[in-house]
């Protein structure tokens, strides 16, 4: 993300992540897993929670000005996924293995917290979420769930909520508290998932890591943000050019930054995810 | 330095058109490589880099990397890292600092005129967030900002050509851009003339930034950012180095006198302009802002944020020199100071007195505490009387409290209350420790005249600390007299609990 893409440029080359993906997903190993995982079910029962979407004002309009996102409903798993259950999709997908991984799938970060390939080990509590993962894997992740990855206007729109509200952004404590996990060094070990719930009963969304969504790479922060003014902006991007709507709030812009700062087979300590489905 | 300026002046006109077509055209190389100091100093671009790729030094806060005696122009490697680390902000209070380097400000990077420059970003897998970095540098979009733009755990490289000489800041320039700024993520890249600086005996590297907590100055524990106040540009901490105490005591700079010393003081912000100053010294030869053309015999010089300056000066008395913002509440308050202590002989034909700053030392430096050590040794004996209490107390006062208070106690009108003949004192002397120990905020009425302002917790001062200066304050002016023991202030302050908290 060297340089400013448009929404519509960007949401092809997911597009195009995405087909290579299922590409490989269909060829050969699907069906035997299929099988595989009929015979080891069932190991773990995600949860998930109805979320009635609707009309959200974004900090990143949907035209690029002012518009609000129109979120259809949709249900979000309640926890991000953690090394357990990821550790078993691994053990019914090995080609996700970081032994076998293709280079171009995920980086050399792969899931290296790990003891070995099959075993988790001290650095990786079962009940941790899962990090060290690709888009790629996570998406793989995803589609074994019969889910996906959220949009990132899903994410959004879940975390905007508190326990008692569904929009609390315009609470300053609410800000406060993000932030307050930004300012913590991460040299101590991740706590485990199950956090308090949101109104929605959905947990975990701030305060614990970073998480994938589906279309991470469509997010256009530029890379030198101060260049927002550019004029040049709208003519390389047109109405697809996003700019940040509350540019003081500041908890959600660096959620942003960092997503915008990866490519798709890129892992960090602090990266996870979660999946959705749609309604 | 003089000569240098000369020729330079006979060049200016053209330097001028040259840059005012930047960056639309690049400059035609110079012929050859050359050894001629003569108009190198206005064209930038010397052509290839030659010979092998060399490893740039990177020295630490408050060191430089060595003078570079280069005589061609090189491909120059640089490997910065940033990390993100809690360390210390101030005496028992720590923050989370973003760093370049692991140090604030980041490493000095120091390369010559025309070099190519290499440069790698590596973003350490600990880190939580995605940085850059934009070196003022370097001519280019963004400064290098959108070549560098870096998750955890990855790495980015971008190659630019030095053409500008000059001291220049470098920070970081991932949104939102003001709080990276404010954890520190700023340093200073020195392109050398090919010429290269005069020699001097001392060079040193001193940054200043404000910092924003959500605890007060000097609240103990870690102390996380605070948007609201670095939005509305009101720093808890204003600080060279990174940390009050980073150029005090042990940490002082050091000279000897008739040496001369070269600063290089960038400012970080990310909101304040900073009036630097050195008290008691005077600046031979100032570039501010980093240009080119020296400004001579300067008191305070001003430094933007995002800018920085080369300062000189010979050494010519022994003592200790504070380095002040000299808007200078700052100093006092919010922590920007710092100490070059100069050793050697006196030389009593341009200065002949001994106390030197005594008023601007403050409670961070050391002054003549012959008195204080006198008292704590006949208190530990049990021997301690009023008359060395009071003796204890009137040194403590000076550098402390006659900031305020004001060396005959009489305060200033309308803003500090006056302790001489004060009626509020003498109504309960006993108050005055928690007062000392706490601080004390809100309208009192002292002598029939209202004030309404804020004096912070004096948690710094020990018991018998505050003890000396109370039995000085009693004891002088017209007040009342009496005396207050160690013994009394520690059961004071813990009667009055833990100093208060947080404003949030």
């Amino acid at each position: 993300m060297s340089v400013p893409v448009s929404i519509r440029w960007a949401a092809r080359v997911a597009k195009a992540a995405r087909a290579a993906t299922s590409a490989m997903l269909s060829r050969g190993w699907l069906a035997s897993v299929m099988v595989g995982s009929m015979l080891a079910f069932p190991v773990f029962a995600a949860d998930y929670v109805a979320l009635p979407g609707g009309s959200f004002n974004s900090v990143l309009p949907a035209d690029g000005e002012a518009a609000a996102a129109q979120i259809a409903p949709f249900r979000l798993r309640t926890a991000p996924v953690t090394n357990a259950e990821f550790l078993a999709f691994v053990q019914s997908h090995p080609q996700w293995r970081r032994d076998k991984v293709a280079s171009i799938l995920a980086d050399a970060r792969y899931l290296t917290h790990w003891a070995d390939p099959g075993t988790l080990g001290d650095e990786a509590l079962p009940e941790q979420p899962v990090t060290r993962v690709s888009w790629f894997a996570a998406q793989a992740y995803c589609e074994s769930e019969q889910a996906r990855l959220p949009s990132w206007y899903e994410w959004e729109f879940a975390a905007a909520a508190d326990a008692t509200r569904r929009d609390a952004r315009d609470d300053p404590a609410w800000r406060e508290s993000i932030l307050g996990w930004y300012s913590r060094p991460s040299n101590a070990p991740l706590p485990d998932v199950g956090g308090a719930s949101n109104i929605y009963g959905v947990r975990d969304l701030n305060g614990l890591v970073w998480e994938w969504v589906d279309d991470f790479n469509a997010l256009m922060v530029a890379s030198d943000s101060r260049d927002q003014n550019d004029p040049d902006i709208l003519k390389f991007c047109g109405a697809g050019a996003l700019s940040l709507q509350e540019k003081d709030n500041y908890a959600v812009l660096m959620r942003i930054a960092m997503l915008s700062a990866l490519k798709a087979a890129d892992t960090t300590n602090n990266l996870g995810f979660r999946c959705a489905k749609s309604e | 330095m003089k000569r240098l300026y000369l020729y330079i002046t006979a060049a200016t006109w053209l330097m001028l058109a040259a840059c005012s077509s930047k960056p639309a055209a690049p400059e035609q190389p110079a012929a050859t490589p050359s050894t001629s100091t003569s108009v190198a100093s206005e064209r930038g671009d010397f052509g290839p880099p030659q010979g092998e790729p060399i490893h740039a030094v990177l020295t630490s806060p408050p060191h430089v990397p060595p003078p570079i005696h280069r005589d061609y122009p090189a491909k120059v490697i640089v490997e910065l890292e940033v990390v993100e680390k809690e360390m210390p902000i101030s005496e028992g209070v720590s923050y989370t600092f973003w760093t370049f380097g692991g140090t604030v400000p980041g490493s000095f990077i120091r390369v010559r005129q025309g070099d190519t420059v290499e440069f790698h970003l590596k973003n350490a897998p600990d880190s939580k967030m995605p940085h850059n970095i934009d070196l003022h540098g370097v001519t280019g979009p963004g400064g290098g900002a959108a070549s560098s733009f870096t998750a955890p755990g990855h790495e980015s490289q971008f190659t630019f050509k030095a053409l500008n000489q000059g001291i220049y800041v470098y920070h970081c320039a991932t949104a939102p851009v003001g709080m990276h700024i404010a954890n520190g993520m700023y340093g200073l890249i020195l392109v050398e003339p090919p010429e290269g600086l005069s020699p001097v005996d001392h060079e040193y590297y001193v940054m200043q930034g404000d910092f924003y907590t959500t605890g007060k100055y000097r609240q103990k524990g870690l102390q996380p950012f605070d948007m609201e106040k670095a939005i509305d540009e009101n720093p808890t901490y204003v600080l060279f180095n990174g940390k009050e105490g980073a150029l005090t005591g042990d940490n002082a700079l050091a000279a000897k006198t008739d040496e001369t010393v070269r600063l290089f003081v960038g400012n970080g912000g990310p909101n304040l302009v900073s009036s630097f100053h050195l008290i008691g010294e005077i600046f031979d030869k100032v570039q501010p802002e980093g240009g080119t053309h020296p400004q001579e015999n300067v008191q305070t010089t001003l430094i933007p944020a995002g800018g920085a300056a080369i300062v000189e000066f010979r050494t010519d008395v022994p003592g200790s020199y504070v380095l002040v913002d000299h808007s200078i509440f700052r100093a006092f308050n919010k922590g920007a100071l710092g100490i070059l202590k100069v050793d050697g002989p006196e030389d009593k034909s341009i200065y002949s007195g001994k106390e030197v700053d005594s008023v601007y030392l403050g409670d961070r430096a050391e002054p003549n505490l012959q008195a204080v050590s006198t008292a704590a040794k006949a208190h530990a004996a049990g021997t301690l009387t009023e008359e060395e209490q009071i003796a204890a107390g009137k040194q403590l006062f000076t550098g402390t409290c006659s900031v305020c208070h004001q060396d005959n106690g009489e305060g200033l009108p309308n803003v500090f209350p006056p302790l001489a003949k004060s009626d509020y004192l003498a109504a309960d002397p006993k108050r005055a420790m928690t007062i000392v120990t706490h601080g004390l905020t809100g309208k009192i009425t002292v002598n029939g005249h209202e004030y309404d302002s804020v004096m912070p917790p004096m948690a710094q001062l020990t018991d018998d600390e505050v003890a000396n200066i109370l039995t000085y304050v009693l004891n002088s002016w017209g007040n009342p007299g009496g005396r207050i023991t160690k013994e009394e202030v520690a059961k004071a302050r813990a009667e009055a609990g833990p100093a208060t908290a947080a404003e949030h």
